[in-house]
């Protein structure tokens, strides 16, 4: 009888990881051409594991994979990038998780999607490496709704199809896009848009990071900026994601921390 | 991964039997199989022996609590580390699990006091500061007499994102805060040590 084969091997990003009995963990990958994937690591909770560096969450490596009766297993793992600025600074940790998590809870198991293992590939050696990293973070997440097939329409209005003017629209989660004003009556759950974040929102749908890496956003409008793909995503997967709180928390401990650094006039 | 409880057919059990059958599976690491050997173990055993089983359980219960210090598990209050007069109260060793200060107390490096978090940062699994006992040791901190808080989660990312997150919120308080060291464990090839491990134990390493 013609069998498949036993082992495989394929790069993969590990987007998270989870205890199984004494010593073992389940992980799971986002793999370049199986999409993601739950696989055991044997034995990785013990000191003396060469597993448990290569299958840290948000490692990027070469794994070796087994087939098992239930999961498959993971027999050999080389670390390519282990992104050590991503683990020394909360701020980029506390984005990659999101960004992971996001991958995570928007995709099917061993559904292949290459474009994506690219992209968040791309995005946490970016949240390694550059100082923007919030700009990174919303640039991720407009590639991620536009290619699993929610990209807000940001050029005519979802209800009337006419072209959006420079002026105060509304974003409609809900709807997928933008309403006009003259549409704004008889829609919920609107917000109010910017111009301006209107015109980032169209830029973070541009074809490549090049661009939006020299935009400068002030922090106001990086506020509405990401409170509108929040609530995209939010519609999009029916839940919350629950590492935006940390990203939340990790900012507020920054903001604190630079207070008392500087112990200005202005508290606020 | 076993959908039906490993007892069988209602009929072809006991219900005492079947339900302890049931409990024992729930536990971690325990199979359908030993779940099935535990019990028929205690039905030939000695009733004494069941008695004592079932009254430890009980106890763990109603007796164990958290020691209002340092969060360890304990059956007075404080525990019997936080009201030991040999012990350095000038140094707090952080841990995630109450099982970590076993594991520490054996090693005998330690000679201060612990602090005892019940988990770790978690942010896919939703466990944030506020799901650990961290503002329990930030009042620690704020009634004084503290010089150095060591670190001790676990060496992985949640452990480090943990030690992370404390550290900045307890430097302002005025202690010296540590994290354990990486490297190499002790009686392993070098060979085989993996390339993250090896390159924090270059990095951590020290003079002769």
């Amino acid at each position: 009888m013609p069998q498949p084969l036993r082992v495989y091997k394929t790069p993969a990003i590990v987007l998270r990881q989870r205890k199984l009995g004494d010593a073992d963990k389940i992980v799971t990958l986002y793999t370049a051409n199986l999409g993601k994937l739950d696989a055991v690591a044997k034995g990785v909770r013990r000191v003396t594991s060469r597993l448990a560096g290569p299958v840290e969450p948000l490692s990027h490596g070469s794994f070796l994979l087994a087939h098992g009766r239930n999961l498959d297993i993971i027999t050999q793992a080389q670390s390519i990038e282990a992104f050590q600025p991503l683990r020394e600074d909360l701020s980029r940790l506390s984005r990659a998780l999101y960004a992971a998590e996001l991958v995570d809870r928007f995709t099917e198991e061993r559904a292949e999607n290459f474009a994506l293992y690219r992209l968040l590939l791309d995005t946490l050696r970016r949240l390694a490496q550059r100082d923007d990293l919030d700009l990174v973070l919303r640039y991720f997440e407009m590639a991620l709704l536009g290619q699993l097939g929610y990209r807000p329409e940001l050029r005519q209005c979802v209800v009337c199809t006419t072209a959006l003017e420079a002026t105060a629209n509304s974003w409609a989660p809900s709807a997928g896009g933008v309403v006009c004003p003259r549409c704004r009556p008889g829609e919920t759950a609107l917000r109010s848009l910017s111009v301006n974040a209107l015109k980032v929102l169209r830029l973070l749908q541009g074809d490549s990071y090049a661009d939006i890496g020299r935009l400068r956003v002030d922090p106001d409008l990086a506020n509405e900026i990401e409170r509108h793909l929040r609530d995209a995503i939010h519609y999009a997967l029916e839940r919350d994601v629950r590492s935006a709180a940390f990203v939340d928390a990790v900012r507020r401990q920054v903001r604190r921390a630079a207070a008392r650094a500087e112990p200005g006039p202005s508290p606020s | 991964m076993n959908e039906n409880p490993p007892a069988g057919r209602a009929s072809a059990t006991a219900p005492p039997v079947a339900r302890l059958i049931e409990a024992f599976h729930r536990l971690p690491g325990i199979g359908p199989k030993s779940a099935q050997r535990l019990t028929y173990h205690l039905l030939r055993a000695p009733e004494a022996e069941a008695r004592s089983l079932a009254q430890a359980i009980v106890e763990l219960k109603e007796r164990i609590i958290l020691c209002s210090v340092c969060q360890n598990v304990t059956e007075a209050d404080p525990c019997g580390i936080c009201s030991d007069p040999a012990r350095d109260r000038s140094t707090i060793c952080v841990v995630e699990e109450p099982l970590d200060i076993l594991a520490l107390e054996r090693s005998g490096g330690h000679r201060g006091l612990y602090h005892v978090l019940h988990g770790a940062i978690s942010p896919m699994d939703g466990i944030g500061p506020e799901d650990l006992k961290v503002s329990q040791l930030v009042a620690r901190l704020r009634k004084g007499g503290v010089n150095e808080v060591i670190m001790a989660t676990n060496p992985n990312l949640e452990g480090e994102a943990t030690a992370m997150y404390v550290g900045r919120l307890l430097t302002p308080l005025g202690a010296r805060v540590t994290r354990l060291a990486r490297g190499l464990p002790v009686g392993a090839d070098l060979e085989y040590a993996d390339d993250l491990t090896l390159a924090r134990a270059l990095e951590h390493r020290q003079e002769v």
